[in-house]
């Protein structure tokens, strides 16, 4: 690994002052990705802001119906919560099934929101449950955040501090895993709500996280598994890769939304 | 630099460390600790698993200045006196045969039957197989590991 120095912030303000002195700082959240990526010489920060020790950045609570979960909770923590476990079952068991036990002891539900990986389980749930990320400026809506591969509406010196989500009526996550990275080839969530129904897809896109428009007309008219695999999904913007092609994952797909809505 | 103060294996160590050195480095470099193995230094394989505050973590994925005030448990720490039931349960059922992952293995194994007894779940095959997901072995083909994960369950 590149040399770099690592801060702990006491405080947002503490660690805005550290990102904003250094063009090259970058937020350490749990670095499960960001360490991996390091070691291998493709990113190279000068500095490593923590942000886990912040007050408040730790953290489940329950606001009337909304779950409200601090960016730096962990995985492990989110998938043993009985907050978690009751408001958003779906959230739970998608949070136990991130990477290995390892990885969800030390992961955060803010650094995964973060780095936006286009195979990530994370973005999948924000999107399709309509949650808010609370940042230390703004409050985001899912649908305005994910913005491309690894790409989001983040600013500079822009902390993401929480995750707010609201309940649904019936919510699932089906994944089906590559192997050997455990990221999903293909990851659906779909979701029934105030607004209707949401389903989004993480592992296939080209431009990473999608919410699916057939799959929400298909699911909305009829939320049955026949409904799910009778959709027309179609191959367009979907990743072709040494894993699957897009035709492959296009089928995948509809098979994970009939999944979940199945297990919903 | 960075100081940083924790206990490893029930000792207290004082060290400074640069941003970037791994707890993996810092055991096996600084501490001499060397029964953490570094497999892959991709986070995948999981021979480098060390408990950190009672919990399984990829030490090669762990920077060591991040854990200020922890304490920390490697494989050298297991045993006391005699084998830990673990590691007797690994020897009983040969799961093992190059024995380069055992020590990630292991204190996986440790980790995932602390919690499941906790949480009064059984520690079934197919929850063994499904916890050590990111832990690799490139000899046995797992079966006897689980089942030594398996009967150590019994005698923990």
């Amino acid at each position: 690994m590149y040399p770099t120095k690592y801060t702990k912030a006491a405080s947002i303000d503490d660690a805005v002052k550290a990102l904003g002195a250094d063009d090259e700082a970058t937020i350490l959240a749990g670095g499960q990705t960001l360490i991996a990526t390091m070691k291998q010489h493709l990113a190279a920060p000068s500095e490593l802001v923590d942000v886990r020790g912040i007050d408040g950045m730790v953290g489940i609570s329950l606001e009337g119906d909304t779950l409200v979960i601090g960016a730096a909770t962990t995985h492990a923590d989110v998938a043993g919560s009985a907050d978690v476990q009751k408001h958003s079952p779906a959230l739970a068991s998608l949070a136990a099934g991130i990477g290995d036990p390892a990885v969800r002891h030390v992961g955060t539900i803010g650094g995964s929101v973060a780095n936006n990986d286009p195979a990530a389980d994370y973005p999948a749930a924000l999107l399709a449950l309509g949650a808010t990320v609370v940042t230390n400026q703004r409050e985001m809506a899912a649908d305005a955040f994910f913005d491309g591969l690894f790409g989001t509406a983040l600013e500079e010196g822009e902390i993401i501090t929480a995750v707010k989500f609201p309940k649904a009526q019936a919510a699932a996550y089906a994944k089906f895993p590559q192997p050997a990275s455990l990221f999903a080839l293909v990851g659906v969530f779909v979701a029934k709500g105030a607004d209707g129904v949401r389903v989004s897809v993480t592992g296939a896109g080209d431009e990473g996280v999608f919410r699916s428009e057939p799959l929400e007309a298909a699911l909305g008219a009829d939320w049955s598994e026949a409904a799910a695999k009778g959709a027309d999904v179609g191959t367009d913007g979907l990743m072709s890769d040494i894993h699957g092609s897009a035709g492959y994952r296009a089928n995948l797909i509809k098979v994970m939304a009939a999944r979940a809505v199945a297990s919903a | 630099m960075t100081k940083i103060n924790m206990t490893v294996n029930g000792k207290a160590v004082t060290r400074e460390v640069s941003g970037e050195t791994l707890l993996s480095e810092f055991l096996r470099e600084d501490l001499r600790l060397t029964g953490t193995h570094i497999g892959c230094d991709t986070s995948q394989c999981g021979a480098c698993v060390v408990h950190i505050d009672g919990k399984a973590v990829k030490s090669c994925t762990t920077l060591a200045a991040a854990i200020d005030g922890a304490e920390v448990t490697t494989i050298e720490g297991l045993a006391d006196g005699d084998l830990h039931p673990m590691q007797a349960s690994f020897k009983e059922h040969h799961g093992l045969q190059c024995g380069f992952c055992t020590p990630g293995m292991i204190m996986s194994g440790v980790d995932m039957v602390n919690r499941y007894k906790a949480e009064g779940r059984d520690v079934t095959a197919e929850a063994v197989r499904h916890e050590l997901e990111g832990n690799i072995c490139r000899c046995t083909g797992y079966h006897n590991i689980v089942k030594a994960v398996q009967d150590a369950a019994t005698k923990m």
